[in-house]
């Protein structure tokens, strides 16, 4: 009982630090790590249902690997957009880069 | 015991992905992530789920941090930016702070209905192998799209362009 409510605890709280580090910061890359906090703080609630709620399948875990999944596609290629608009703008601070089209 | 070790990694968690959002280094924000995912591993671990520790050191700490390091590396910034005004931080924080009690407050009032764990003989990882190729097979196969195409357009979107913008 206790456990579970630490583990949600723990969850909502990385989830909203990710959300602060995602409206307070300029950087794109920094934006990037605060939505990677995000994705993992809703990880660690679905492993948390998946062990003390609803231990009798692993429908939680399953879901985990594809928000892994998922992550690891973003990340890719959310590099290649950061590395195009430094080549392009010389700048990755996004309250300069406001369009896309030169 | 599996109440301190929860404790243990949930604050290591906390404080370090509260560095990532505080500090002003990116380099420093980087570690930081890279203490918070390893603690999420630890925390998988803890709580039975070794495949998922598995797989998060190995994508997470082995692929998405380097590629964030390439990104800072290749992205420096040649003047440092300038000081953004504190009140509008002040009040991004007032906002995470007051959905962060809005869950609060939802985890609490819930009475949580505990199942008992199974814990069958053949184990998590099997349990886990049989989801994934039978009830999830297709969304199995579409994530290995994503992945695919991910892949291409981020290789479309670095190359020096012929027609490219």
């Amino acid at each position: 009982m206790i456990e579970l409510q630490i583990l949600l605890v723990t969850a909502a709280a990385v989830f909203c630090i990710g959300l602060y580090g995602v409206l307070s910061r300029k950087n794109a890359v920094l934006v990037l790590m605060s939505v990677e906090l995000m994705l993992n703080a809703v990880n660690i609630n679905l492993v948390a249902f998946s062990r003390y709620v609803f231990s009798s399948n692993v429908v939680g875990e399953v879901l985990v690997v594809f928000i892994i999944t998922v992550a690891a596609a973003e990340v890719g290629l959310a590099m290649a957009i950061v590395l195009r608009l430094f080549r392009n703008w010389r700048t990755i601070n996004l309250d300069n880069v406001s369009k896309m089209k030169n | 015991m599996q109440l301190f070790l929860t404790s243990l990694t949930a604050s290591i968690i906390l404080f370090s992905s509260l560095g990532v959002v505080l500090t002003r280094n990116v380099v420093h924000a980087a570690i930081f992530l890279l203490v918070t995912l390893i603690g999420v591993s630890a925390l998988f671990l803890v709580q039975l789920a070794e495949f998922l520790a598995l797989v998060q050191i190995l994508i997470y700490a082995g692929a998405v941090i380097i590629v964030l390091m390439f990104s800072i590396m290749l992205t420096r910034e040649t003047e440092q930016t300038a000081v953004s005004n504190n009140t509008g931080k002040l009040m991004l924080g007032g906002v995470s702070l007051l959905v962060f009690a809005g869950f609060c407050f939802a985890i609490f009032m819930t009475d949580w209905i505990i199942a008992d764990y199974v814990s069958n003989e053949a184990g998590r990882f099997v349990a886990l192998g049989k989801a994934l190729f039978s009830d999830f097979l297709v969304p199995f196969e579409i994530a290995s799209l994503v992945l695919l195409v991910a892949l291409v357009g981020a290789v479309i979107l670095t190359r020096e362009g012929r027609e490219g913008a």
